[in-house]
């Protein structure tokens, strides 16, 4: 016990030298927590509209003005041709235009009916889908305001929804559905992860880099002791790190905490042990750090791209699904999100825990293992 | 308990099909200070690396400070020293926490530790750094810091692996004043270099080429049965013998 507490002694004041370490530590959570957060969004405000207005009647303005009102879009130009509306678009000012032809206004009064011609980039086929709701919507309404103004029916040449069945959302658990306070809660894992895996792999590599390492392996110290000198500062810095990110999520961004913080700290500490393990295993197959950083960044990436945090697992194809099975993070995510959004206890996240827990032995095992054999 | 610190037989240990180290059978004295010297690439450092538990051998069998290479390292480790050509302090560590660390893991209590530092501060005059990064100190300070760091726990016998690269002769010749200090307090130094001079300073030397020992023998016997004047001619006589092409 009492090597183990030396070499603690020493891994803190080294930790605490090192400007990268300190940087990784305390500054990148930070970012990532008050910049990305914020960054990942997929609430569409903003959309560049453009409309060709050829028509230049009262009531073609009238529909020029809901489109301006409306939060979702902004008019960046009125130009005289298709042609300058698709050089605007090429050059990405703007996202979707309109055209509304000459004869607009008469054509309603006339007919009853009009055309307009909606144009929308369709590159981030999502945006473009959302946009064009977006649009629909407004038309539509437009629509139903003209109708009662005109004391008739009218339409914008838009297939009317058959309005059978009317469908009311209501949103449990994140009820304003902000983005946010779904993906905060994932960032804390990916902390955890990059904390546990990326730096303990990195600091047992520094040693072999330096060679200080053969002076240890020398020594009387056995190598479950250095191993457990070298990751455990990493789980009480990992656990520090839960403290900071959760509180910031609980008190900065307002994520509703329904669950018990008790189960996150207990799945907390033992999915550290899991990425410990990770980064001890890395730390077996790289020479230098440099090495060590290149395979925790292709572990990551999979990782995080495998997790649900951006995307969800259930809309992944069904081979894609069981992969993600491997995948550590995906089930630190669920937890999480379970836990302090839905009030999760430990009964609920069964199966989570038992995965973690059955990852953490395998892959400390093998680590273990591969440690001896290595060094 | 023999008179010899090191007995080796037939320690051989092959990398698939290359033999790196072939049946070296050879002796250290007790408190004898004993040049392993040999080419690069003889198998000096495979010789060394099995001798302090680092790596099993393949076959043969051999005995450091009583203690059996195969089943009792944990026991060899407690009492052999060890220095690398590569520098083996943390640079990030001050001198004195170096030698917390490093008397702290031999076991050494908190007051033995403070003691020995205290004792080997004044030795190499550095009082006033004690406080200082590692980093900072120069290569040759640097270099008798690690030497004394690693007989802290006063081992029966030290290993140094090229402990002199790369520094200046009268650096050289201040470490080698530690080496016999050491010597002289009963420690056995078994010692690689690369510096002929050097050879010259040691009781016995052995010379490896291509992964067995050709000579054993004190400087002065060597000289003589080669027909030189220096350690340095008679070690080009023997190492031209190589057939292992760098």
């Amino acid at each position: 016990m009492r090597i183990i507490w030396i070499i603690l002694q020493k891994e803190f004041k080294q930790i605490f030298r090192t400007k990268i370490m300190l940087g990784i530590i305390f500054v990148m959570p930070l970012i990532q927590l008050f910049i990305l957060a914020n960054a990942l969004t997929f609430d569409i405000k903003d959309i560049k509209i453009s409309i060709i207005n050829n028509d230049k009647s009262q009531m073609s303005n009238q529909l020029v003005n809901k489109i301006n009102a409306s939060e979702f879009f902004k008019i960046v130009d009125y130009p005289n041709t298709t042609k300058q509306a698709e050089l605007l678009m090429d050059a990405g000012k703007t996202d979707l235009y309109i055209v509304i032809p000459n004869n607009f206004e008469k054509d309603l009064f006339r007919e009853q009916s009009a055309k307009i011609q909606i144009i929308v980039n369709s590159i981030d086929g999502t945006k473009a889908g959302v946009s064009f709701n977006y649009l629909l919507r407004i038309l539509t309404q437009f629509q139903i305001d003209q109708s009662s103004n005109l004391g008739r029916k009218i339409t914008l040449g838009l297939t009317e929804l058959p309005k059978i069945i009317e469908i009311k959302t209501s949103n449990w658990f994140n009820i304003k559905q902000e983005y946010k306070i779904f993906m905060v809660p994932g960032l804390v894992g990916l902390l955890l992860t990059l904390i546990g895996g990326f730096l303990t792999g990195i600091n047992i590599v520094r040693e072999k880099e330096i060679g200080t390492i053969e002076q240890i392996n020398v020594s009387p110290i056995r190598k479950i002791q250095f191993i457990i000198g070298k990751l455990l500062p990493f789980w009480i810095l990992g656990m520090f790190e839960l403290f900071v990110a959760m509180s910031i999520a609980i008190w900065v961004y307002e994520v509703p905490f329904l669950g018990s913080p008790f189960v996150i700290i207990v799945f907390a500490g033992i999915y550290l042990t899991l990425v410990m393990g990770i980064g001890l295993l890395i730390s077996t197959i790289s020479e230098t750090q440099q090495q060590a950083m290149f395979v925790t960044w292709f572990f990551m990436v999979v990782f995080i791209l495998l997790s649900g945090f951006f995307s969800p697992i259930e809309n992944m194809p069904p081979i894609i699904q069981k992969i993600t099975l491997f995948n550590p993070l995906r089930y630190f995510i669920e937890m999480v999100r379970l836990v302090m959004l839905k009030g999760s206890g430990f009964a609920d996240i069964k199966f989570q825990l038992e995965m973690t827990i059955a990852y953490s032995l395998m892959i400390n095992f093998f680590a273990v293992i591969m440690y001896r054999k290595t060094n | 308990m023999s008179n010899f610190i090191i007995q080796t037989n037939k320690l051989t240990k092959k990398f698939g099909k290359f033999v790196a180290a072939n049946e070296l059978t050879f002796e250290v004295k007790k408190g004898e200070i004993f040049g392993f010297l040999g080419a690069n690439g003889a198998g000096k450092t495979t010789a060394i690396r099995m001798l302090c538990g680092l790596s099993k051998p393949s076959s043969g069998s051999a005995t450091v400070a009583g203690f059996d290479i195969y089943t009792q390292t944990e026991s060899i480790k407690k009492n052999i020293g060890y220095m690398s050509q590569k520098f083996s302090l943390y640079n990030d560590l001050t001198v004195l926490e170096n030698l917390a660390f490093f008397g702290g893991i031999y076991g050494l209590s908190k007051n033995v530790v403070k003691e020995k530092s205290q004792e080997l501060i004044t030795k190499l005059q550095i009082e006033e750094h004690k406080d200082k990064l590692v980093e900072s100190l120069p290569l040759g300070w640097k270099q008798k810091l690690a030497f004394l760091t690693s007989v802290i726990h006063n081992p029966k016998i030290i290993f140094l692996d090229e402990p002199t690269g790369g520094v200046d002769p009268i650096t050289r010749r201040k470490f080698w004043d530690l080496i016999y200090e050491a010597s002289e307090n009963g420690i056995t130094v078994f010692i690689t270099t690369h510096y002929m001079d050097e050879s010259e300073y040691c009781n016995r030397v052995s010379i490896m080429v291509d992964g067995e020992i050709v000579e054993l023998d004190t400087p002065h016997n060597l000289k003589e049965k080669y027909d030189c004047n220096k350690m340095d001619d008679v070690f080009v006589k023997i190492a031209r013998k190589s057939k292992r092409v760098e």
